[in-house]
């Protein structure tokens, strides 16, 4: 009884983690941010449509942005997910071309685990060579995108673009839900449109959030990247759960590629360009941080969501120049980073502050004593 | 523990990038000999000038090589890249070239305000970053990373969609020779960064406060170190060099281009680094190490040319090389390969135990 009390006692003197703090932060931009574009720009922004169009635009994004952040709680980095993910498209273009037009549901799962093979591959070398060869992981996986980058161009440097027909029509399905769409000019209903990537990614974060939260493997990631030494003494192995983090972002990776591809079906040399930095930005904004044991990917998703949310309402406003959303995007992500920092140390002085006070209080008397 | 050990001989750490170099200057004595000769030619503006392959190695590292030694000192002081290298060589680049235009006529004067008025704007730049890193406490490639994403759209806005030419003696003197020195002028560019970096070492203290902040800035605090400033100071010598590249890379085309001018250069100076020996993580560093990861780098690239490997190929191939070399340098094969030649040295396992026992 008595222990229960402290504990609600200690919950109480902190009551959030700074990570949950960045994360509600997030969550709290994206809905100002949603809310004025709702009242300024109006249009699109009214429909429940937009919020979906956006996790339909940025599935891809959305899924490497976890394993990005699975691989920043562990303390490491992951920048060859871009490139992963354009030579995973890349190939599977090549692959459905290559099996016929009008062959069945069978090569669509092998393209599926092709993907994942891809993906699997990856993630399997670089965690050995960071894990079990200690090599720094921002070199070994720039290796890896260099490796990824080049092989796509060796495969076709022209853009290929998918003419498998049950591929195509799978391009196609889309989940309708009645009541959350809206009524066009002309009387018809068009309900809302969910793209199976939508889905997966959404399905992504939610088991990333409960595998981080629940399983030994994801609490050793979060023990590992918080202290590498104090894992090492409760027991931890601290070489497999790097091994094993960079294994599920490799995989990851390749699932986004095969969710890119099911959005767009085109392979391109140019494909995720730069994603590995967008998904860098989402994790951070989302409140992980690089030096690693503090995240979460529900505040990646926002993070992401900021991002996509950031440019649609550059595409929409009329400063509709691409260089002009460079800058836009530049300048807000410098606002988000900024204002972490400012609210992070504020908090931390805050709690200095208090416990200066304590100390210099005078401890009250534990339990007054048995007098007689 | 044993990161400590592979990095505290003086020659232990630049033994990998020795080797790889080696390696690959063997590999091309094999492959084709006509790789290493050097002859005298007449270029286009009628100077004789030094041509060949190594001579065009060195020469194209140069941007390389000058952006790696800034690299190196952030690396060291703030334990973090600095990825918006690339991108603000692009600024700066456009500030050098609208200064010209400003001023109508290319003369030596102008280009010396044109230099020092694009140091300038670089290191505001830079200062920005460093601020981000230093005082907001921010990492540094999420500091750097704003001026990745929007760098070359402020360059674009300085200078217009337009590819500026520059079409003078002096601007082709500075991006390739000039008239009667056989020798690309970059390459003395290099020479130039390097023998300020290594004065300022000498005879200050800032390489010793640069690696104390790397390695613990709260100790170096304590040490009447202000880390703050050193970290500051490093981002701006990296903006110098930066600037220097930029200007190179310019003259070298005689126009510029805000989309391709330095482009990709940021992943290949933290390799230059990585390669280097030097801990990406912040502390001890070596100069001449990043200076030798440059020029691995563009003998690979330049090697690989010359076997008629595509340009857009060359990354998978140049991926293989790095990854074979960090393997050979990584500290548990180096621990694993030492302890294998001791035993080979000492004939057979069983006199290893013994040794190991008394």
């Amino acid at each position: 009884m008595a222990d229960k009390n402290r504990g609600a006692r200690i919950r109480q003197r902190e009551p959030l983690t700074d990570a949950q703090m960045l994360m509600f932060i997030s969550i709290g931009i994206f809905a100002a941010m949603y809310l004025a574009a709702m009242l300024t720009l109006k249009g699109g922004f009214l429909k429940p449509q937009q919020i979906f169009d956006l996790l339909n635009d940025n599935a891809a994004l959305i899924i490497i942005a976890c394993s990005l952040t699975i691989v920043m709680i562990g303390g490491g980095i992951n920048i060859s997910v871009g490139g992963v993910i354009g030579l995973t498209v890349m190939s599977c273009a090549l692959f459905l071309n290559k099996v016929g037009v009008e062959s069945s549901f069978l090569s669509i799962l092998l393209t599926f685990l092709l993907a994942l093979g891809i993906g699997l591959g990856f993630g399997l070398l670089q965690g050995f060579l960071v894990s079990y060869l200690e090599i720094q992981p921002f070199i070994v996986t720039l290796a890896g995108m260099f490796l990824a980058r080049g092989l796509t161009t060796i495969l076709s440097v022209n853009p290929v673009k998918v003419q498998h027909e049950a591929f195509l029509a799978l391009v196609k399905t889309k989940l309708k839900i009645d009541w959350l769409g809206y009524t066009a000019k002309n009387g018809n209903l068009i309900p809302a449109k969910i793209e199976i990537g939508a889905i997966v990614a959404i399905a992504v974060v939610v088991l990333m959030y409960l595998m981080l939260r629940y399983t030994k493997l994801g609490r050793s990631i979060y023990a590992v990247g918080g202290n590498r030494q104090s894992a090492l003494m409760l027991g931890i192995n601290v070489k497999r759960s790097i091994f094993w983090s960079y294994v599920i972002s490799g995989l990851l990776s390749g699932l986004a590629g095969f969710v890119f591809l099911m959005h767009k079906p085109a392979g391109n040399a140019s494909v995720a360009m730069r994603g590995e930095m967008d998904a860098i930005a989402a994790s951070i904004i989302g409140g992980t941080l690089l030096t690693g044991g503090v995240g979460n990917v529900i505040g990646t998703l926002f993070g992401a969501m900021i991002l996509a949310t950031i440019q649609k309402i550059i595409a929409l406003s009329p400063l509709n120049a691409s260089w002009w959303q460079e800058m836009a995007n530049g300048a807000m992500l410098g606002f988000f980073i900024i204002l972490q920092s400012v609210v992070l140390s504020a908090r931390s002085r805050g709690r200095a502050k208090r416990l200066t006070r304590e100390k210099a209080a005078p401890q009250p008397p534990e339990d007054p004593p048995p007098s007689a | 523990m044993k990161k400590k050990n592979s990095s505290s001989s003086g020659l232990g750490q630049l033994l990998i990038p020795l080797v790889a170099l080696g390696i690959l200057i063997v590999f091309n004595l094999f492959r084709d000999i006509s790789f290493f000769s050097i002859t005298m030619r007449v270029n286009n503006s009628g100077n004789s000038v030094l041509a060949g392959n190594l001579i065009s190695v060195i020469d194209s590292a140069s941007e390389l090589a000058i952006i790696a030694m800034g690299m190196t000192l952030v690396t060291a002081a703030c334990g973090g890249q600095d990825i918006s290298v690339g991108a603000v060589g692009a600024i700066s680049g456009a500030v050098f070239v609208k200064v010209l235009q400003g001023m109508g006529s290319i003369t030596v004067s102008s280009v010396i305000i044109g230099l020092v008025l694009c140091c300038l704007a670089t290191i505001v730049f830079k200062l920005f970053n460093g601020t981000l890193v230093a005082v907001f406490r921010i990492q540094p490639m999420i500091a750097t990373l704003i001026l990745y994403s929007c760098g070359r759209s402020i360059a674009y806005w300085i200078n217009g969609d337009a590819t500026p030419q520059l079409n003078s003696p002096i601007i082709s003197s500075i991006g390739m020779t000039i008239p009667g020195i056989p020798i690309p002028t970059p390459i003395f560019a290099v020479l130039l960064v390097g023998l300020l970096l290594f004065l300022v070492f000498r005879f200050t203290s800032l390489s010793l406060y640069t690696q104390s902040v790397g390695i613990n800035a709260n100790a170096a605090r304590l040490n009447g170190i202000n880390p703050t400033y050193i970290k500051l100071v490093s981002f701006i010598l990296l903006g110098v060099c930066v600037s220097v590249a930029s200007i190179i890379g310019v003259c070298r085309l005689g126009q510029l281009n805000h989309k391709t001018l330095l482009v990709d250069i940021e992943m290949d100076a933290i390799l230059a680094v990585a390669i280097g020996g030097n801990n990406l993580g912040g502390g001890r560093f070596k100069l001449i190490g990043s200076i030798l990861g440059a020029y691995i780098i563009q003998m690979l690239t330049t090697t690989l040319y010359a076997m008629n490997v595509a340009p857009v190929n060359v990354k998978a191939y140049k991926a293989i090389v790095i990854i074979i070399i960090v393997v050979a340098g990584s500290p548990v094969v180096k621990s694993k390969l030492t302890a294998l030649w001791n035993r080979i040295r000492s004939g057979g396992p069983q006199n290893a135990q013994k040794e190991g026992v008394s």
